[in-house]
């Protein structure tokens, strides 16, 4: 059986979807029925979409996959050097 | 190259600057160019590159960063920001999403910026880019227990410093029951 200390315990492991189906619904069941652990569950997981979609947003400096790309080209012959 | 801008996002938080990051991205992909050769069909060409990355930072960028290679954290309590930003005035509750909006761009990426780097990047690589354990353990070459232990240790720390940035800002009050002691270096 799950309770609180095992549902927080496995807060991470959760919503990491590194648990089992069997444990993910054992945990599943806990917090449709416990308001406290579903709104700390909810929370970390709004924090988690919050880090991603923050620090995931930097614009490519322009010019720098043309950089890149006239690189590959110098490389013609593919031995891995330049020119 | 469609991988470009999430590499390059990964890239600054790593190096902690534009000139350096624009450097290891170009070195990434001349690499992968180079060793393509060795990259197997079928497998995750993303994990790859991060892999690439990863490697790369390591080997070449890493000797560069100025700031002293810090390898561990202070105790971090479980649930900081959990427990500090539900303390927050009641009255001007927001819907979740909002909550999160008290958080600038650069406040979270500071934030993650502040870790180690052998915290760094396990989370960055499980919250930012969302690997799997797994695929975290042989990007960073290191085993999964290792994985598990930093990034439950950084994920706090980090938390942490997203509750000092909304502290200092009088966001939310400063938690008179001492919840905050021992969390700062």
């Amino acid at each position: 059986m799950t309770d609180c200390n095992d549902a927080m315990h496995e807060l991470h492991t959760y919503l990491d979807h590194e648990m089992s189906d069997t444990d993910s619904e054992l945990v599943r069941t806990h917090l449709a029925g416990c308001k406290d652990c579903a709104e700390a569950f909810e929370f970390h997981s709004q924090l988690r979409v919050t880090i991603r979609r923050k620090c995931r947003n930097d614009e490519l400096p322009p010019g720098l996959i043309a950089r890149i790309e006239r690189c590959f080209n110098e490389d013609f012959d593919g031995d891995g050097r330049i020119g | 190259m469609e991988y470009a801008p999430q590499l390059y996002s990964a890239a600054l938080r790593m190096t902690r600057n534009a000139a350096d990051a624009e450097d290891l991205l170009q070195d990434t992909y001349l690499r992968g160019y180079r060793g393509f050769g060795g990259f197997e069909e079928g497998t995750n060409l993303r994990a790859w590159l991060f892999r690439i990355l990863t490697n790369t930072f390591i080997n070449t960028y890493r000797a560069k960063q100025r700031r002293p290679q810090e390898t561990d954290l202070g105790e971090v309590e479980e649930l900081t920001l959990y427990r500090g930003m539900r303390g927050r005035d009641r009255a001007a509750e927001s819907a979740e999403d909002e909550l999160f909006e008290l958080f600038t761009d650069d406040e979270v990426k500071a934030a993650l910026e502040s870790l180690p780097e052998n915290f760094r990047m396990p989370v960055l690589l499980a919250d930012v880019e969302e690997f799997s354990y797994k695929e975290i353990a042989d990007i960073l070459d290191i085993p999964l227990g290792t994985v598990m232990s930093r990034l439950h240790r950084g994920r706090k720390a980090m938390q942490r410093a997203l509750l000092d940035y909304v502290t200092e800002q009088g966001l939310i009050e400063r938690d008179p029951a001492g919840a905050h002691e021992g969390g700062r270096q």
